[in-house]
């Protein structure tokens, strides 16, 4: 008997104290809304809507950063470039992991509560990798897209799943990489699919039920404002994928995407007109997902130059007037400040060598200079840089990104037949080596040895004034960069490279402050968080997530 | 044209070849006279094919594959080094029906353009491969060995020194254009990463040799004394990569050059 009422004590304490847990789990939209107030979790991809990927936490320091030390290790178990942004929700990270698996980690010892495997359609079909970048969360619900275009919701506390629809149809290529984007009581996505004809669109979903709320494509159907841009049935399957997760003004009520490339890829020619959407931010409506506007940086492009950054917004002073920004420092080596009210220009400059185009005009649109068949298009295919977050910091005023310097590609056009589902390029493109047949850079790093050497292109880390539209400063590797950006109210930087270093860098005048070598590429961005009063930094790096925090 | 640099952290004004050239001679050096002859090489493929393999390379294998066959691990196409394949006939079956447990998906060709991408893929992505003369690897031995100095320099099959490139499998590495390029015009030819170095440190210690690798913060080198050293680039003063040829054209007749990349081309690793 007395046990049994110590029992129903314990039952009631234990009930209790589940309740108060679920109740602190929630991620309701105004969390998700006000993130930079909780600086101790990373609540969306790029850690907040205006996707600064800067953190308030500052016990980390440039004086105390050397006193870094590992605190614990995830292996994935799946091998491939390991593109996946942890979320982190008060102490527990969510992270994927190839081809469409999530994982639930306690964010302290890196020990794992549940995961989820997807297991996309067999005839899934992607460009360049099984890649997938990361969930989204909103309540009690965590949310990731599928290789083979689907959206799935899970439990969040048990990993269970609670429903999964189609975004896209898997037998035409559709597919989904990015990470969602919740906004309200939605959950959005873009699809990929711009090397397989695909048209592409951002389509919303009730975050309770999965059901479709608003779908925008990216290139306008007859009758629709700039459908004139494509010549005859080419908009059908013109590309202008969407595979980075976009920002979201709360004031203006609208998200922002970066929209890839048009099809076929590399026949500019086979598609007369402007091909927007394409390689534009488009502007859509919170709510109904109706264009507010649109800026494209590259008409009738035929060098793979996907807009698919991510759109950085920013309240400042600009050149005397307060401003609503956004700042893009575009795959096609130009770095932008656009109004992000209207979408007007304002100020454009090229930040690497750029050949394909010899400036821009007033409004922003690029003088066009194609080379000669042969003859090498600067910034090569990759870009001047490409998808990988930058970030910008409010404290010192600068952007900052991973930029490819003296690097080139040779590029050949041929027209390309759209057969559906299959590939639909138009050419090809092969990068500029110094020496015949010597080796170049390629898509990831596979080989720990660098027999490419910087002569085929290197990294220049890039802390961009909007301001002037320059650098203030640069960090360059000797490798290229795929990494993303973190920094911090204490100035620091950090970032990673393909030669597999994690740094840690002075984000005002760009001196390295500490670095170790984790061993491989790095090509997401890090994350910080705070969970017991320390501050984690995490980054990963090959098949590894690797975590940090102050010496003990 | 080409976006020749220094390395950007430790930017020295190098090009001091002369100091250099001695461990790095390929030095098959006479008189550069020769016009190569070219001819039809006896082989199973035909350009046509090749070059149509080429075009369905670029479209359907190179986003995944690299433009170079070398990004997946494992697989170096250009080398015939695949994860399952010998024969063409696996080959077709992989293109055709998939492989990986789906990472590599089936790909839909005509029989024209499945031909054409296995004739590329074996032609070693030389769609000129077949053109270049190759000639009697006996006599090219010798002329290796002997008459062009090669060996003193270069190490094939454990014997000879190591501070240039180990030529042992250098039939499977490249292709006979590289290798007739290597003798003729070794400026053009030279890989970047195999350009002499010579580095003095914080010590005052001068290191000469060859890159192994290198990256932001630290450079690894095989030296003139076959150590294999890993410098990091705090501790070094001077750096300099020489981009003048490190070996002079070679001026072995046309014949003789064909016998040397014919010789070259059996070194396909230890048998």
């Amino acid at each position: 008997m007395k046990s049994g009422i110590r029992n129903k004590a314990i039952y009631a304490l234990l009930a209790s104290m589940l309740c108060a847990a679920s109740a602190s789990a929630q991620v309701g939209y105004e969390r998700i809304l006000n993130a930079a107030d909780e600086p101790e979790n990373w609540l969306t991809y790029n850690g907040g809507y205006s996707s600064q990927r800067y953190s308030q936490l500052d016990q980390i320091t440039p004086q105390n950063v050397g006193e870094l030390e590992l605190k614990w290790m995830l292996q994935n178990q799946v091998f491939g470039a390991w593109q996946s942004n942890p979320i982190i929700v008060d102490g527990v990270m969510y992270v994927t992991e190839r081809p469409n698996s999530v994982m639930a980690v306690d964010a302290v010892t890196g020990r794992v509560f549940w995961k989820y495997r997807h297991v996309p359609a067999e005839n899934a079909r992607v460009c360049c990798g099984a890649n997938n970048r990361g969930v989204a969360v909103l309540g009690d619900k965590v949310y990731m897209g599928t290789l083979d275009a689907r959206l799935v919701a899970l439990d969040r506390i048990n990993g269970e799943p609670l429903w999964n629809v189609e975004v896209g149809d898997v037998n035409l290529a559709y597919s989904v990489t990015m990470a969602p984007l919740v906004v309200k009581d939605k959950v959005i996505v873009g699809v990929g699919g711009g090397e397989f004809g695909i048209r592409g669109y951002v389509a919303a979903y009730d975050a309770n039920t999965g059901a479709e709320v608003w779908k925008t494509y990216t290139i306008p159907a007859p009758g629709e404002p700039n459908h004139d841009s494509w010549d005859a049935d080419d908009w059908q399957y013109g590309g202008a994928p969407v595979w980075i997760t976009g920002s979201f003004d709360s004031e203006l009520n609208l998200t922002y995407w970066g929209v890839g490339n048009p099809g076929p890829d590399w026949n500019a020619g086979q598609r007369p007109g402007d091909n927007l959407y394409s390689d534009s931010v488009i502007a859509l409506d919170a709510d109904s997902g109706e264009l507010k506007w649109y800026f494209q940086f590259t008409p009738n492009d035929g060098y793979d130059y996907d807009s698919v950054q991510v759109p950085i917004l920013a309240d400042m002073v600009w050149r005397g007037t307060p401003s609503k920004v956004m700042m893009w420092a575009n795959r096609n080596g130009y770095f932008y400040v656009l109004d992000r009210v209207t979408g007007k220009f304002l100020e454009g400059k090229p930040y690497v060598t750029v050949n394909w185009s010899s400036g821009l005009d007033e409004n922003g649109r690029p003088i066009p200079t194609p080379q000669p068949e042969g003859m090498p298009t600067y910034p090569g295919n990759q870009g001047g840089t490409n998808w990988y977050p930058p970030s910008y910091s409010p404290r010192t005023g600068l952007f900052y990104f991973s930029a490819w310097k003296d690097y080139a590609t040779i590029y050949t056009a041929e027209e390309a037949e759209y057969e559906p589902g299959r590939a639909f390029l138009g050419g090809g493109f092969t990068v500029l080596a110094p020496a015949p047949g010597a080796p170049t850079i390629g898509i990831g790093r596979t080989n720990p040895i660098n027999n490419w050497t910087n002569e085929v292109g290197h990294a220049s880390l890039k802390a961009m004034d909007p301001q002037t539209g320059e650098a203030v400063w640069e960090y360059d590797q000797f490798d290229v960069s795929d990494s993303g950006m973190l920094t911090t109210a204490s100035d620091l930087l950090f970032t990673g490279g393909r030669e597999g270093y994690f740094h840690a860098i002075d984000a005002r005048a760009g001196g390295l402050l500490w670095h170790v070598n984790l061993g491989g590429q790095i090509v997401m961005a890090p994350v910080t968080y705070m969970v017991d009063g320390v501050q984690y930094v995490a980054v990963i790096s090959g098949n590894s997530l690797a975590t940090f925090a102050l010496r003990d | 044209m080409f976006p020749m640099q220094m390395n950007s952290k430790t930017k020295m004004p190098g090009r001091t070849p002369g100091a250099l050239l001695p461990f790095l001679l390929l030095t098959l050096a006479l008189n550069l006279n020769s016009t190569l002859a070219q001819e039809d090489g006896d082989h199973q493929y035909t350009s046509e094919a090749i070059a149509e393999g080429l075009r369905v390379y670029t479209q359907q294998c190179a986003l995944c594959h690299g433009p170079q066959g070398d990004t997946i691990d494992g697989i170096d196409l250009r080398r015939g080094v695949f994860r399952t394949a010998t024969s063409d006939d696996d080959l077709r079956e992989i293109v055709t029906g998939g492989a990986a447990e789906g990472r590599m998906p089936a790909i839909v060709l005509r029989d024209e353009e499945l031909s054409g991408v296995i004739a590329y893929i074996r032609a070693g992505f030389d769609p000129s491969g077949i053109a270049i003369k190759i000639g009697d690897p006996e006599r090219g031995k010798v002329l290796f060995e002997g008459k062009g100095e090669c060996a003193s320099c270069h190490r094939v099959n454990g014997i000879g020194p190591r501070t240039a490139p180990d030529l042992t499998s250098i039939g499977a590495q490249r292709t006979p254009s590289s290798l007739q390029m290597n003798l003729l015009d070794p400026p053009t030819a030279l890989l970047p990463i195999n350009r002499p170095v010579r580095i003095v440190t914080r010590n005052e210690e001068t290191v000469v040799g060859r890159r192994l690798n290198e990256d932001t913060y630290s450079v690894q080198i095989i030296d003139s004394q076959e150590r294999l050293r890993s410098l990091l680039k705090t501790d070094i003063v001077r750096y300099e990569i020489s981009d003048a040829p490190s070996k002079q054209p070679t001026t072995l007749t046309s014949e003789e050059v064909a016998d040397v990349v014919g010789y070259l081309l059996t070194l396909r690793g230890l048998q």
